[in-house]
């Protein structure tokens, strides 16, 4: 690029979107209709694509809720209205399971936001063999996650893991010990240990993505007036990182609330159910078990409860940004 | 900005209601108004054309096996043409359950803890009436019982397996322990005091007890030595929790208290019970056939030619061997179910059975007498015979997966010191018992 | 500059030890999937295995029937394409749709983009067994049309919202001086908004090829034969009911980690925009 490009109207725009645009295009005030059509058109193939697939799965799922389906075949079933909502949430294996899944995903997610944002000024920082930086931290992202939890599952294996052999030879530990299958607590810690190893390099190039719009002269500017790099890191990166801030952390609050092959792979839910999660009560009732209507109640569950969350997250984020400088 | 939010709150739920009415509408027919015969759509077929087949990647049968045995099939009946589909055996119960309204699959292999819940919701067919009689005299009790649910059958028996009792020779004779003393359930037990006292090994037995079927496959085995029941015998109420079965339960318990079993027994399945075995970490083990190919090939094992292999120890009443049996289903959906039917008869058959006994025992009794089947594992194959015999079956009721994910979370709960046995098991009790009716 | 030059070293070190917690548990499974069986369940451990093996990339690279590594080959292309598919698609339609949410002014602007969303909030499973019979009725199942069909609903929500938070953040006056020099919105966001918008796309293509890389649970129900089978299900087929060789496990992960990390590479120069090269020194 040859042309500096001029400096950005500091903070920049709200998490999801900009500011209506109407406060900065003055140029074409009437052509309102016109961008409605036009925006109309732009977004077609994208809903298309996605409500296409989704909506008719999505639709009987939902309808599925309200009846008591307990076979995978299409035929009468009977009304139940809310009652797969009320058994459900009377449910005590569902609380332990939202327990698991909060704590999973509160404590997944801020890790991997912090060591990401962490990652992210690395990645752009000026190293020597960026390239081959880089590479290295988009292995964990690369790796197939049943991959990533048998190979930790193999790591921490308690009769032969390599974790247990090391720890021990260092004298770190007084012998070997039980991972996964002992301690409940200590399982799901371990979980997010696997998770937080492999997403932490996601959260970190979609932030780098975000690094990379803000312009050199704010940090330069910044440095004449006598700021550190971390004044400069809390007072310009941070409030011009918002909206990427934000976008990570909703897709990794998704994922994390949504979390299932990794325990599938790694834990099978124990030991003693101590990490079955959400989504594998989910899957527990609505496969294994043929609940397909408990299933379904429970998805609509997990959606209310993740958008909730999400729309806390947006808001929390929007204010901090209107405080920021 | 709030005002804003609120009033854009207001239009998504508008929005998304709008969204969910239409997804509504599209399915709304699907469950309520759809003719209830719909899921009985399967039609008997020629007995010609094409078949689908749904089997299952490694245990049994290799995948070379299965397409040998169906282009011999395909030589012999040149009018079918079979496309055999192969998963692994963890997707196989979920894609079964996907497939039915779809009929993508005539012939699907099933494990024998699904019989009642396929059968009872019309996944795969009642076959009772093609089943020829002279099959329910010659095949071994123990493999009948695999499709059976209610006097019905469901399928035909064709994968056997059973829990066999593994040692180590070599650290037997150490210990000066004689192998006859582990017909047992106590021999076992002294033989592991014996074992550990003389420091031969630090834990002498080593289980699969991981929060998974498996875990329910080695209280099983314990069940049915020590006379428990996981039913009255009508079948309306739980038993497990009393005679038997806590005395299963609390045996587990003693053994890991007395350090007999490697505590990491409760995080291990079958294939960790093999690793742990065949590096000479353990003396005893209950695990399937396969483990005594694996724990002798010096490829993988460090105690190749030092396994034993002997049925079930027994308890006070008996040693039944758990039913580890898979059969193969015509699916209720097939439009071809004749030609399944002339498949599935096919590949089930002795003389088929036989030739790949090598891969899976035969379900068939006379087989056990033929040369050729016992020279296949000279070892194995006698021990096979009298412990196929004799099999017990985990509960056969339509809601067996529910039950068996509550009884694994408590007997985890016991191993793992959070509950005494006897709670665990009335707490499983209670969760299951509305699971019966 | 002392200061520069400490903050230099500091980010070298931090560099080095990032890498080194990265590749750890990768060269452990590197590792595992060179040395043999008996080794990998040695108690103590013995660091130095007794017998080293290529036996598992040879069966990969060049077994052949029914075996392991020709259902690993195959699996390897349909992700591959799969991947490529969904990639170009969900960008595409991503693209369009990011750019009106960031620049146009339109009614429920913000709950469009929130319905899109919503769609990514549901759970696979409660979706599954209606996509199947969905699947089933267009003849769409063990197909790799199918599961590019189905992916790209998954990946294109995020397409949306990367795009347009990347477009919002970009400066208006560019693109406003592009369209008094005569181009149309179309062209403005092709000549101009799409070259500052390298890093927005990378990332945004990373993640669509990533999460079809990933994807588990669709793959498995929907595909059952080598014509559409993914890598992770290949994978998980390694595993089974018995006598898993985590060896096998160890090199199937090294080799499906590979694709990605080298196309990664080849585009990484694409994650510096032209924008801000605020990391070089200056």
């Amino acid at each position: 690029m040859t042309a500096a490009p001029p400096a950005r109207p500091a903070p920049t725009p709200p998490a999801t979107g900009p500011a209506p645009p109407a406060r900065r295009w003055p140029l074409r005030r009437h052509a309102a209709g016109g961008q409605i059509r036009l925006a109309l058109l732009l977004l077609l193939p994208a809903a298309l694509v996605v409500f296409g697939v989704v909506l008719y799965p999505a639709g009987r799922a939902l309808v599925i809720s309200f009846y008591d389906v307990d076979s995978p075949f299409p035929g009468r079933y009977p009304f139940v209205g809310l009652r797969n909502y009320t058994d459900i949430l009377a449910d005590r294996r569902l609380w332990t399971a939202v327990g698991h899944t909060a704590y999973f995903t509160v404590v997944s997610t801020a890790l991997e936001l912090v060591l990401g944002l962490g990652l992210a000024q690395l990645l752009a920082a000026p190293l020597r063999l960026r390239w081959l930086f880089r590479a290295i931290v988009i292995l964990p992202w690369a790796l197939p996650t049943i991959v990533n939890g048998a190979m930790w599952r193999w790591i921490l294996n308690a009769q032969y893991g390599v974790a247990n052999a090391l720890l021990t030879e260092l004298h770190l530990q007084d012998g070997y010990r039980s991972w996964l299958g002992e301690d409940p607590f200590l399982a799901l810690n371990m979980v997010v240990v696997a998770d937080v190893w492999k997403n932490t390099s996601l959260v970190a190039f979609f932030l780098l993505a975000g690094l990379q719009t803000i312009p050199r002269g704010l940090h330069e500017a910044a440095r004449v007036d006598g700021a550190g790099p971390i004044r400069s890191f809390l007072r310009i990166t941070l409030p011009l990182l918002v909206p990427n801030i934000a976008l990570v952390l909703v897709l990794r609050t998704i994922e994390a609330f949504k979390v299932f092959d990794i325990v599938y792979v790694m834990t099978g839910g124990g030991p003693a159910s101590g990490t079955q999660t959400i989504t594998f009560f989910t899957y527990l009732q609505a496969f294994s078990a043929q609940r397909f209507s408990s299933g379904a109640s429970l998805a609509y569950l997990t959606v209310t409860a993740i958008l909730l969350l999400a729309l806390v997250y947006l808001r929390l984020l929007r204010q901090s940004e209107l405080r920021s400088p | 900005m709030s005002e804003n939010m609120s009033e854009l709150s207001r239009r998504r739920l508008l929005q998304l209601s709008a969204i969910s009415g239409a997804g509504l509408l599209l399915a709304a027919c699907d469950v309520g108004g759809g003719s209830d015969t719909s899921g009985d759509s399967g039609a008997a077929g020629t007995g010609e054309g094409q078949i689908k087949a749904l089997f299952m990647k490694q245990a049994g049968y290799s995948e070379d096996d299965i397409r040998a045995m169906t282009d011999e099939f395909q030589k012999k009946y040149p009018k079918i043409k079979v496309e055999p589909s192969f998963v692994a055996y963890e997707a196989l119960h979920d894609k079964i359950v996907a497939a039915a309204p779809a009929s993508t699959f005539d012939v699907v292999l099933i494990d024998v803890i699904w019989p009642a819940e396929f059968g009872s919701k019309r996944i795969v067919t009642d076959v009772t009436d093609q089943f020829p009689a002279n099959w329910k005299s010659d095949m071994l009790g123990g493999a009948l019982a695999t499709a059976a649910y209610r006097d019905r059958y469901y399928g035909v028996p064709w994968i056997l397996d059973t829990k066999y009792f593994f040692y180590n020779t070599d650290m037997l004779s150490k210990a000066g322990v004689d192998p006859a003393s582990l017909s047992t359930w106590d021999g076992v037990r002294t033989a592991a005091r014996a074992l550990k006292a003389k420091k031969v090994v630090e834990y002498p037995l080593i289980w699969s007890w991981k929060q998974a079927e498996a875990l329910i496959c080695d209280y099983t085995q314990l069940v049915g030595a020590f006379g428990g029941k996981f039913l009255s015998d009508d079948g309306k109420s739980i038993a497990f929790n009393t005679g038997g079965g806590l005395q299963a339960l609390e045996f587990m318990k003693q053994t890991l208290d007395a350090k007999l079993t490697n505590p990491n027994s409760a995080e291990s399945l079958e294939e960790d019970v093999r690793k742990i075995f065949s590096d000479g970490q353990a003396a005893m083990a209950l695990n399937w056939t396969y483990l005594f190919n694996a724990a002798n090939d010096p490829q993988q094992s460090k105690i190749a030619g030092k396994v034993g292999v002997a049925s079930t120890p027994s308890g006070p009443a008996g040693a039944p061997g758990v039913n580890g049996s898979m059969a193969l289903s015509v699916s209720t959906g097939s439009r071809n179910q004749k030609a399944a039917w002339t498949y599935i008869s096919y590949i089930t058959s002795a003389e088929v059975q036989n030739t790949y006994a090598k891969s899976s025992l035969p379900c068939w009794t006379r087989s056990y007498d033929d040369p050729a089947v016992a020279s296949t594992l000279p070892q194995v194959v006698p021990v096979a015979k009298k412990q196929l015999a004799d099999l017990i079956a985990r509960p056969q009721v339509p809601r067996y997966n529910e039950i068996s994910q509550i009884l694994q979370a408590e007997l985890q709960n016991a191993l793992l010191n959070r509950k005494p046995p006897k709670k665990a098991l009335d707490d499983a009790a209670e969760q299951a018992r509305t699971l019966l009716s | 500059m002392r200061a520069s030059l400490r903050y230099r070293i500091f980010l070298h070190v931090a560099a080095l030890a990032v890498s080194a917690v990265i590749l750890a548990p990768f060269a452990w499974l590197l590792y595992s999937s060179f040395v043999g069986q008996t080794d990998l369940v040695s108690r103590p451990m013995r660091w130095l295995p007794e017998h080293v093996t290529l036996d598992r990339y040879r069966e990969i690279f060049a077994g052949g029937g029914t075996g392991a590594g020709a259902a690993f080959r195959s699996a390897m292309v349909n992700s591959f394409l799969v991947a490529a598919g969904t990639v170009v698609i969900s960008l595409t339609v991503g693209v369009l749709g990011g750019y009106a949410l960031a620049r146009l002014r339109f009614p429920l602007r913000r709950v469009t983009l929130l319905s899109f969303l919503v769609t990514y909030m549901l759970p696979p499973i409660a979706l599954i067994i209606p996509l199947y019979l969905l699947m089933s009725r267009f003849g769409l199942l063990d197909t790799r049309t199918g599961l590019v069909i189905v992916y790209c609903s998954l990946a294109t929500p995020f397409a949306l919202w990367n795009m347009s938070t990347f477009f919002a953040s970009l400066p208006v006056e560019l693109e406003e001086a592009a369209r008094v020099d005569g181009c149309g919105r179309l062209g403005a966001l092709v000549r101009v908004m799409l070259p500052l918008s390298k890093p927005g796309i990378l990332a945004t293509a990373l993640y669509a090829f990533l999460l079809c890389w990933d994807e588990f649970l669709y793959s498995l129900i929907f595909t059952s034969t080598e014509q559409a089978k993914t890598i992770p299900v290949a994978i998980a087929e390694f595993t089974g009911r018995n006598a898993v060789d985590f060896g096998l496990i160890a090199a199937g992960g090294v080799l499906a980690a590979l694709p990605p990390v080298v196309l990664a590479v080849v585009f990484q120069r694409y994650l510096i925009s032209g924008l801000a090269s605020g990391a070089v020194k200056g």
